[in-house]
């Protein structure tokens, strides 16, 4: 029973951190911009969320159906700030030319004190962390109608979440205005090209990727009753230790939409890894070290098989040389064709010819 | 009609690294004009399309771009303006108003793709690796328009899609949802060259776009450039460093040197170049200069 609570509690960790990842995949792989924004703007979802439920204390305690209606719209406020916090940084990158992870730094810097002075509000002073417990929130009045315990509550609402989260994201990035921003974070130099306004791309970008961050820093909140100005440090790194144990079991090939559930599936094992390593008594001080190690062995794996398959290349002699890269061999091979493929649209070959011929007058 | 007055462009100003790449460049390109570019190393061909599509700013000078479409905003305002004066003018107001010349100097990059079309030497810089054919090719055809939440490519596009890389005869209308780094570097550029093209353009600015390919694979994309820039009438301004090219292709031909033009012949004169004939312009116009210039052209 304790195995099979700390596997759904890991679960629910997962889902509730995926739509952090999500978030880093928005910035980190589709507009290829480190944002680093992302260790505030989370705790900055997490302190608003709290100080909403705190505020809001004596309205939420009348019923269920007050609880959720201002959990929900403690979600959505701590959407628009994430989002603001990305647009500073957006701001900052396009606008003020400073270097992506600069930008992504000093936002999340300023953030900190932001955000203690937003878990302040109300009782005069900053305050580093905040607690809901007395409050309750989404989850716990959930519960009072529905008692099949917290962690299916989590469980339903967490999927429910991630499923909108990861729809909406593969309809907007299906748009003109989504697909824009693909380009952009593509190849920009070929996005200006086309027209779009890269700059603005940038921005609405961060702005996506920092709204659902926050999200998740809300829900994590909800979930531990409890919001911290350090909620959020390490969960960068998180993010793309999900995004990375995702793409290990689901190949780049997939459409887009299974790639987002990868991200989700990615998170779910990393916090299923992490609540045994709690279980197994391990002092969680640990876990970013951990972490940190196992998210610079994924970055390294291809450059390490890499070196072992030329290694090897070498010591065979040279017959086995052209096996280096067979990557290399399969692009080669690419071209060859697709050469024979532009030479079949030729209708003449003398312009073929004339370009010799050049050669020898110069 | 394309104007380019006076431009000065000079990169690294107050640094020892400073260098005048354009030296006050007047040159006026018609309508359907077909002009080919040569010039030695650091003579400012690039420089001048980057300038004409907005990459950065000219110092001095300015771009004049003729029969631009006027956006309904300001056909609204000379409304506006046409009924305080006279209400039965407005229709004729409107009319005047559809067609008029445009600065564009300082007009950003993005905004002015509306009416450029670019390919560049480099094979992946037109293209967006990561999405497939047609998802590039929706991309093209909202050059110049808004983009919104509508869906990104729509039924109908799909069927002009597959007729017009038909045309490129690459066997690409039956793998429109491949990956575009899949292609190779001929592909794509022939496939960037449709793109530029998708939507009309004003301009069509060819930087060396067959430099990085086999000379094989060059001339059937440089046949595919004229094929496509001849059927619509598309002004072009095509730089290469192969001479015979230059003569081959296009109706007016243009040399430059040291951020000037030096020579710029069109019509019969142009049709009756030979390489000689530049080979001894370059001499003439370089004092010598010329014997250790390597712009020499394959």
């Amino acid at each position: 029973m304790v195995i099979f609570d700390t596997f759904l509690g890991g679960i629910n960790q997962g889902l509730l951190w995926a739509i952090m990842a999500i978030g880093v995949y928005i910035s980190y792989r589709i507009l290829d911009f480190a944002d680093l924004t992302v260790e505030g703007s989370f705790a900055t979802g997490g302190a608003t969320a709290a100080i909403i439920m705190t505020l809001s204390k004596s309205f939420v305690s009348k019923g269920a159906g007050e609880g959720i209606l201002m959990s929900i719209v403690a979600l959505i406020v701590a959407m628009l700030l994430g989002g603001l916090a990305g647009l500073v940084t957006g701001i900052l990158n396009t606008k003020f030319k400073i270097a992506p992870i600069l930008s992504g730094i000093l936002t999340m810097t300023g953030l900190y004190s932001i955000n203690m002075v937003i878990m302040g509000i109300g009782s005069g002073n900053i305050k580093a962390n905040l607690g809901i417990g007395s409050t309750g929130t989404i989850f716990t009045k959930i519960e009072e109608f529905m008692p099949i315990g917290r962690n299916w509550i989590i469980f339903i609402v967490g999927i429910l979440a991630i499923a909108a989260v990861i729809g909406m994201i593969y309809w907007f990035f299906g748009t003109e205005t989504g697909s824009a921003m693909r380009a952009t974070g593509n190849n920009e130099k070929m996005a200006k090209a086309q027209g779009i306004n890269t700059q603005a791309s940038k921005i609405l970008g961060l702005v996506i990727s920092n709204a659902f961050v926050a999200l998740s820093g809300a829900f994590v909140t909800f979930q531990q009753s409890n919001a911290s100005n350090t909620m959020g440090v390490g969960s960068i790194v998180a993010g793309l230790a999900a995004i990375i144990i995702g793409e290990g079991i689901f190949s780049a090939k997939f459409p887009f939409w299974v790639r987002l559930i990868s991200v989700a599936v990615g998170s779910i094992i990393y916090r299923i890894i992490i609540a045994f390593i709690y279980l197994a008594g391990i002092n969680t001080e640990y876990v970013k070290l951990l972490t940190a190690v196992i998210v610079v062995i994924a970055l390294t794996i291809p450059l390490i098989k890499e070196k072992i398959a030329k290694r090897a290349g070498k010591g065979k002699g040279p017959k086995s040389k052209s096996s280096d890269g067979s990557s290399n061999q399969e692009t080669a091979r690419d071209n060859v064709t697709a050469d024979a493929d532009v030479s079949a649209l030729s209708k003449t070959e003398d312009a073929v010819a004339n370009g010799a011929s050049s050669v020898e007058e110069v | 009609m394309l104007q380019l007055q006076n431009i000065h462009k000079t990169f690294n100003i107050g640094t020892v690294n400073e260098k005048k790449a354009l030296t006050g460049i007047d040159l006026t390109i018609n309508d359907g004009d077909f002009i080919t570019v040569i010039g030695g190393n650091g003579a400012g061909k690039s420089t001048m399309l980057n300038i004409i599509a907005g990459v950065f700013p000219p110092e001095e000078g300015n771009i004049i771009i003729d029969g631009v479409e006027v956006k309904k905003k300001s056909v609204k305002k000379n409304k506006k303006e046409a009924v305080e004066k006279d209400d039965s003018q407005v229709d004729e107001t409107q009319q005047a108003a559809e067609t008029t010349s445009l600065d564009i100097t300082k007009m950003p990059e993005y905004k002015r793709a509306a009416m450029i079309g670019r390919v560049f030497q480099d094979p992946m810089v037109g293209t967006a690796a990561n999405m497939s054919i047609e998802e590039n090719l929706a991309l093209a055809n909202r050059r110049g328009s808004k983009r919104g939440l509508r869906w990104n490519i729509k039924k109908e596009e799909r069927e002009i899609f597959r007729e017009k890389l038909k045309m490129l005869d690459l066997n690409l209308e039956d793998r429109l949802t491949t990956k575009v780094g899949l292609l190779s570097g001929g592909q794509r550029q022939a496939l960037t060259l449709l793109m530029a093209t998708l939507i009309k353009p004003k301009v069509l600015l060819l930087d060396e776009h067959t430099a990085a390919l086999d000379p094989k694979t060059a001339s059937k994309v440089l046949n595919l450039t004229e094929e496509l820039t001849s059927k619509d009438n598309i002004t072009t301004v095509m730089i290469t460093h192969n001479m015979k090219d230059a003569i081959k292709y296009g109706n007016r031909l243009i040399m430059m040197m040291n951020g000037n033009i030096i020579y710029d012949v069109s019509g019969e004169e142009k049709k009756n170049l030979t390489v000689s004939d530049l080979l001894l312009k370059f001499e003439q116009s370089s004092d010598g200069e010329f014997a250790n210039d390597r712009m020499l052209l394959n």
